[in-house]
């Protein structure tokens, strides 16, 4: 790690450092919520911008919205084979997985799995997400502090996730230790050693062989795990191909809509007229969700591999080049979007937004997570007057997934 | 100009006359016909404009590019009939053109 050696962002001022000097790859800007200027500054200055040298090696930065597009659009040269993340695969720990392949295969996987989150599914799952929701909520103290991210946010992903594998309910919060494990590393604090993130991986595969085990000779469930044991084009994965696809869905419906429910309360918290509107208008819940979803921007990037050689906004881009798409930047590009850094809960066209992704990796859980913020919300108006967040939330020191460790708040009664 | 009808699930119908040279879902849009969603905007990457097109104007509405195939593709709910409405022309050859839509939009 270079780490040491670099000059970080989090020292300079924003608005005077030299454009080719930026890099917002630095952790401690996630850490601190002080990236802002800079992507600001990128896409004014330097839409496609190349920063040389970082902690993760050279990379360029796509930071408008349309440039995004034009890179999702493209999979023939801009591919998702091997990884997403800005982080370059471990060659001794590869994890294959169906949103890090190109067609044919990543269409083959994921059309195995894809139907779970079907709109005719979740419709059929709305009456248990409803009272999961219900009774975390009416355990919740009223008019003393807690954590919101651990009791609401959490547990309620935790708790659909569950649902989804068929995974032994009293075990569920093993769910959401993998989840934080697969994204984190010993900088981010979740685990000690690389060791350590491995050893506790293997044991997530380990649990899930078992319920493979148990599925497999069975006829085929709607669960998770029994659609992967039957698919045909899933059926022969070696375990570290089993291992990879399960992080997949394991952090695809955990750390993104786990942030969305935490991002969403401080955002009506800091913008108060808009929490009146809801207020008094219910009716607008479909759009506050849509606009939570914008605002916070679960997944801040996603990265693809140039394959060949190609010209982005004017630059040249080399096969092999690492190029990432700013999600977090394109959401607050104000040649799209109108007015995008304020919060505004009836924005006309709010599900035009980045954070799902376009093109064929597109979220394929969006339907349920929207469905999941929207009964929440339903919910927290049905029983409580105000949740007010009482204390600096913490953030998550990544790159990747933009959320929340801890937020405090207090609930008011009606 | 083309005259389009739209089902919606429930068996409601919308006509609407399209201008020459807009989409079949641009045409949704503007005229308010509900159910389609159009998240991307009309760039064949989301999949929200899924459509039905009705057997007798298969031949008129062309065949889906390799890239509407590979969104479709991924849509489990797909019929032989599915296409992305952002990706139907509007001309006068399809006057008349009736399309389902789907009970929901992935």
């Amino acid at each position: 790690m270079a780490e040491a050696s670099l000059p970080r962002m989090i020292d300079v001022d924003p608005w005077s450092i030299a454009i080719e000097d930026i890099d917002v790859s630095q952790r401690e800007l996630w850490a601190e919520n002080k990236k802002w200027d800079f992507f600001t500054r990128l896409r004014d200055e330097a839409p496609v911008h190349f920063c040389p040298e970082s902690d993760v090696g050279p990379y360029w930065s796509v930071t408008r919205y349309a440039d995004i597009m034009e890179v999702e659009n493209n999979w023939q040269s801009f591919s998702s084979d091997r990884t997403i993340v800005i982080d370059d695969p471990e060659e001794d720990f590869e994890l294959p997985m169906f949103i890090a392949m190109d067609p044919p295969k990543h269409h083959d996987q994921r059309k195995t799995v894809q139907g779970v989150v079907a709109p005719v599914n979740l419709q059929a799952l709305e009456g248990t997400i409803r009272e999961r929701v219900q009774d975390i909520l009416d355990s919740l103290p009223v008019g003393r502090e807690f954590n919101w991210v651990e009791q609401v946010s959490i547990e309620l992903t935790t708790q659909m996730l569950a649902t989804l594998f068929d995974f032994p309910f009293a075990d569920r919060h093993k769910l959401t230790r993998w989840s934080d494990v697969a994204t984190g590393s010993p900088e981010t604090g979740v685990v000690e050693t690389e060791e350590q993130r491995r050893e506790e991986l293997y044991e997530c595969l380990e649990y899930f062989t078992r319920l493979w085990q148990e599925r497999v000779d069975k006829p085929q469930g709607i669960d998770l795990v029994s659609m992967l044991a039957h698919g045909e084009a899933t059926q022969n994965m070696d375990p570290q191909e089993y291992l990879g696809n399960l992080v997949l869905l394991i952090v695809g419906g955990n750390d993104t809509t786990r942030n969305s429910i935490t991002g969403g309360v401080l955002a009506l918290h800091e913008n108060p007229n808009e929490y009146n509107k809801l207020r008094s208008n219910p009716a607008l819940i479909p759009t506050l969700v849509s606009e939570i979803i914008r605002w916070v921007t679960p997944l801040a990037h996603m990265r693809r591999t140039v394959t060949k050689d190609c010209e982005l906004h004017g630059k040249t881009l080399r096969a092999g080049d690492k190029v990432v798409m700013w999600y977090v930047s394109g959401n607050r590009d104000e040649r799209v979007i109108d007015r995008p850094n304020e919060f505004m809960i009836d924005r006309p066209r709010a599900r035009q937004h980045l954070s799902f992704g376009f093109g064929i990796h597109r979220c394929m859980g969006n339907r349920l997570a929207e469905m999941q913020l929207r009964i929440l919300w339903e919910e927290i108006q049905n029983r409580f007057h105000k949740v007010e967040v009482v204390g600096q939330p913490q953030r998550v020191p990544s790159n990747f997934v933009h959320g929340f460790t801890e937020l405090p708040v207090v609930l008011h009664a009606l | 100009m083309a005259k389009i009808t739209y089902i919606e699930h429930d068996g409601t119908q919308h006509e609407i006359d399209a201008d020459t040279g807009t989409t079949v879902m641009n045409a949704a849009i503007d005229n308010l016909v509900p159910g389609i969603d159009a998240d991307c905007g009309g760039e064949c990457s989301c999949a929200t404009c899924h459509v039905m097109v009705h057997e007798a104007w298969l031949g008129k509405v062309g065949t889906p590019s390799d890239t509407e195939e590979s969104m479709l593709d991924l849509n489990p709910e797909r019929q032989a009939n599915s296409r992305l409405s952002c990706q139907i022309a509007v001309s006068g050859e399809i006057d008349g053109l009736v399309v389902d839509l789907p009970e929901f939009q992935f």
